[in-house]
């Protein structure tokens, strides 16, 4: 615990300071200038509510925007990509007043935020858009703290650039020790049009996927494993119709993944002092289908966050963040040396870095991209590999780790555990045309860091690792079930819920005022889906019981089964979807309506 | 409190509610729902040349286009294919033109249904028939593109085709290519040069380099080897029933 200060100033007495220096002079940041140096160019500034009426201004338009000494066109917010850093504190009442300058609709939806739902920012959901040359005034009052974030809810304008972190400091005291802290926003990046690249995966199955197992690879696992058991193994994929390299939709071959807006090449460059505990806080910004596996060699992180929600400390090395979950880390680095922020694309066809560093232009050395997982029967929902660990086959402990030591992994226990569970059954509906693989068997995968993590001695989190450090508020058992099987069929590259493209659904899914439900998501795709529910909380069910961490998205694994427990205490139509733009678009999408005994949505409810 | 007073508070706080309710944006409506705001019913078109290709094979050296696309959304297409080749050392070719309703039946397969149109010439002479159409098109297991069709044609003759192929990446951007395609006939029809029974079988190889995944040259050899009573109308033209040629050809998309 190092209360010793540095420089004099404690991040607590300088709060202190600048909340009465705001108060008297109506200073504009409530944030030391070096607790977001480098953050961007030097446009970017932190946002804090100004005046009476607490209002911030936000003008989102067109703007060039260099990645890696390369020019791209971006949409960005007060000339910023990311847009800035918004810091609000609970309790405020706040007027975001949202000016578009570019010539089509836009919108923002703050992603995580409890708020009246003509406030969240969907286009024809809860409000009509923000036409162009038009402010749109959104008000609310904010009744929560944490890490946040902010992105257009508009076509395909999240790909170019429009997001942005939020932070909202508690109004009591932080239960989170820091004496510095950054947002770390983590996203995707194309020089290609978002509409091509959608329609090229429409055309295309696995466009761009340049990580197949080819030949070269053959020869390698007939090497390793034997000819026939290769064979075998080949052909129970083809047979399938599936590739065991179907990892991201979008990769590295389009893609320069970004933190704070850095490519890889022009480095973010946040600074420390030694012994100080460094707040980072974790936002996964990506819209295509990047999860960041993150880790910080040389040093060990606690998570203290997640999705906003403070959790019990947990100490890990290495965590997978799915697209538009946060997560909040402390590291205390001890040497006054450079450390590599690590963040490698799940199919490891790039990565994000930057470096953290007692002074500028320092650097560590930058990690090998690991090799790149394949999935496994499991993934499929197949039972095979439920008996015994076969290691001949293609099970989850056969991960391209040829030149590993098998004897080392840690990830024995947990695996074996989840492997005893028993998995649930898929009923009889295949879910037609769009869906493609059923997984058969689903299983609770919770205690699973997640494909092509856990098998290299690192200490990996896990969501069974999630605790909320305050007990959850409604204590009632579940009322109601809701289940809903996320599909998809990648030949054809659309995306569903229960194999219905949101266009071909009738309604609303209907949640009643303040009933407790259970909210049971079945992953049938073999590929990751974070999935996201506006306007209230999912208390994820791994085990804690009231302690159940919130969480605003959760990331389904391959024929994962999940469950949350929802209390919809917002009236209103809030939507619920897959947090990868192009699955959301192409039909991973629905409404959730939550209606008075009148079927009124429109009042609201503050309890 | 008096009961005044209760009533004063009572209705201020009313007017103060309503007052609230009706300046503020909160009073705003949800627009009607609507299941069309989202991008999964979109009109996508496709077109994609599968082979282009110049074949050298015992001096008649035919261009061979086999190209086909859509237009429509995920479940409903209208499908077009065109296939035909042209000999290059003399006036003489074969164009055949579909246009096919094509329907999702599974995650894999599209049931289509259309019409067919031939056209055949030579110096002298040019020749058409029309066919009825019904075929099923998808991804079979083990990863096989298939593509089998029930023609009828305008005379009544009836004839089937199946074409599989297999792409296997050899590396990340080269790709080798087995191709079969065979066709059967149950009537006669002399006139277009073939037998009933099966017609004959195209075995091709092909390596393609994928510049771009939009445009891949390659190359290959095709063994194309009439059968039966189709081998002997050839032979009587004075064309040979086995064809063993190398190919040059490059596949393009959009």
């Amino acid at each position: 615990m190092s209360e010793n200060k540095t420089n004099g100033i404690t991040r607590r007495t300088f709060l202190r300071y600048s909340a009465s220096m705001a108060a008297i002079a109506g200073v504009s940041s409530i944030l030391p200038g070096y607790a977001l140096a480098g953050f961007g160019s030097e446009k970017r500034d932190v946002l804090t509510p100004q005046g009476p009426d607490n209002v911030i201004d936000l003008t989102i338009g067109k703007m060039p925007h260099m990645v890696d000494g390369k020019r791209g066109e971006a949409i960005g917010i007060n000339g910023s990509v990311p847009a800035p850093l918004i810091r609000l504190k609970e309790g405020q009442d706040v007027l975001l007043r949202v000016t578009n300058e570019l010539d089509e609709p836009t919108s923002i939806h703050w992603h995580g935020i409890l708020l009246p739902f003509q406030m969240d920012g969907v286009p024809g959901v809860s409000f009509d858009g923000i036409k162009p040359g038009t402010t749109f005034e959104y008000r609310y009052p904010v009744r929560q703290s944490g890490t946040y974030w902010y992105h257009s809810h508009s076509g395909l304008q999240e790909q170019l650039g429009h997001y942005g972190p939020m932070i909202i400091d508690p109004a009591s005291e932080d239960p989170v020790e820091y004496d510095r802290e950054y947002p770390v926003v983590l996203s995707d990046w194309t020089f290609e049009n978002p509409y091509n690249v959608l329609e090229k995966n429409v055309k295309m199955e696995g466009y761009y996927n340049y990580q197949r197992r080819d030949v070269g690879e053959f020869l390698n696992d007939v090497k390793k494993k034997g000819f026939g058991s290769t064979i075998k193994d080949y052909l129970s994929w083809g047979q399938m119709r599936m590739s065991a390299t179907d990892l991201l939709d979008i990769t590295g071959a389009t893609y320069t993944f970004l933190m704070n807006g850095h490519g890889p090449e022009s480095n973010w460059n946040p600074l420390f002092k030694k012994g100080e505990k460094v707040r980072l806080r974790f936002i996964n910004a990506s819209a295509g289908t990047t999860a960041f596996d993150v880790r910080i060699p040389g040093l060990d992180m606690t998570v203290v966050q997640a999705d906003g929600q403070n959790v019990k400390p947990v100490s890990i090395e290495e965590f997978r963040i799915g697209i538009a979950e946060t997560y909040d880390v402390i590291v205390e680095p001890k040497d006054e040396k450079p450390y590599t922020i690590f963040a490698e694309s799940l199919d490891r066809s790039g990565y994000a870095r930057g470096t953290i560093a007692p002074r500028k232009d320092m650097m560590a050395a930058v990690p090998e991209l690991r090799p790149r997982p394949k999935r496994s029967h499991r993934d499929m929902g197949m039972m095979m590999d439920m008996d015994g660990m076969d290691m001949e086959g293609d099970s989850m402990m056969e991960m391209d780790h040829g030149d590993m030591d098998h004897g080392n992994m840690d990830h024995s226990d947990m695996n074996m555990s989840a492997m005893k569970e028993t998995p649930v059954k898929h009923g009889p509906d295949k879910h037609g045309p769009g869906a493609a693989a059923i997984a058969q068997n689903q299983f609770n995968r919770m205690g699973e860091p997640g494909i092509g993590l856990g098998n290299d001695g690192r200490n990996v989190l896990v969501y069974n690792d999630l605790k909320s450090l305050e007990p959850n508020i409604d204590e009632r058992p579940a009322e109601r079930e809701v289940e809903l099987h996320l599909t998809g069929n990648m030949e054809r590259y659309m995306w569903s819920f229960d194999g219905k493209q949101f266009h071909e659904v009738k309604g609303p899914i209907e949640f009643e005022h303040n009933e407790r439900l259970r909210l049971t998501l079945v992953n049938d795709t073999m590929m990751e889906h974070p999935i996201h529910l506006h306007g209230m909380w999912m208390e994820m069910e791994n085990g804690n019981g009231i302690y159940n961490p919130r969480k605003h998205t959760l990331l389904l694994q391959p024929a994962q089964r999940i469950s949350a427990l929802v209390t919809p205490r917002d009236k209103g139509r809030w939507a619920f979807h897959c947090h990868i733009l192009y699955h959301m678009e192409r039909g991973m999408f629905r409404v959730v309506q939550v209606a008075d005994e009148d079927g009124n949505i429109y009042g609201q409810d503050y309890a | 409190m008096t009961m005044i007073n209760r009533t004063a508070i009572f209705i201020l706080t009313m007017f103060a509610i309503i007052v609230f309710t009706q300046s503020s944006v909160l009073a705003q409506k949800a627009p009607p729902f609507s299941n069309d705001i989202m991008m999964d019913n979109h009109t996508y078109v496709f077109f994609m040349a599968d082979r282009f290709e110049y074949n050298m094979n015992s001096g008649l050296n035919p261009l061979v286009l086999d190209a086909q696309g859509y237009i429509g959304k995920d479940l409903n297409k209208f499908w077009f294919k065109a296939e035909g080749e042209a000999l290059t050392a003399e006036t003489e070719g074969e164009m055949e033109f579909q246009g096919l309703y094509s329907r999702a039946v599974g995650p894999y397969f599209d049931a289509q249904a259309g019409i067919r149109y031939d056209v055949a010439y030579n110096a002298d002479d040019s020749q058409s028939r029309g066919f009825a159409v019904i075929g099923l098109q998808g991804l079979a297991p083990y990863l096989f593109e298939v593509d089998g069709a029930l023609f009828v044609s305008d005379a009544g003759d009836i004839s089937a085709s199946l074409e599989a192929e297999y792409d296997f990446p050899i590396t990340q951007r080269l790709w080798g290519q087995p191709r079969l395609e065979t066709s059967l006939a149950v009537q006669e029809v002399e006139k277009w040069g073939i037998g009933s029974g099966f017609n004959n079988v195209q075995l091709g190889f092909r390596l393609r380099y994928e510049i771009e995944r939009e445009f891949a040259p390659y190359i290959g050899i095709s063994w194309n080897r009439k059968l039966g009573q189709t081998a002997d109308f050839t032979r009587l033209e004075g064309g040979e029933a086995s064809v063993f040629g190398l190919i040059g050809g490059v596949r393009m998309w959009f």
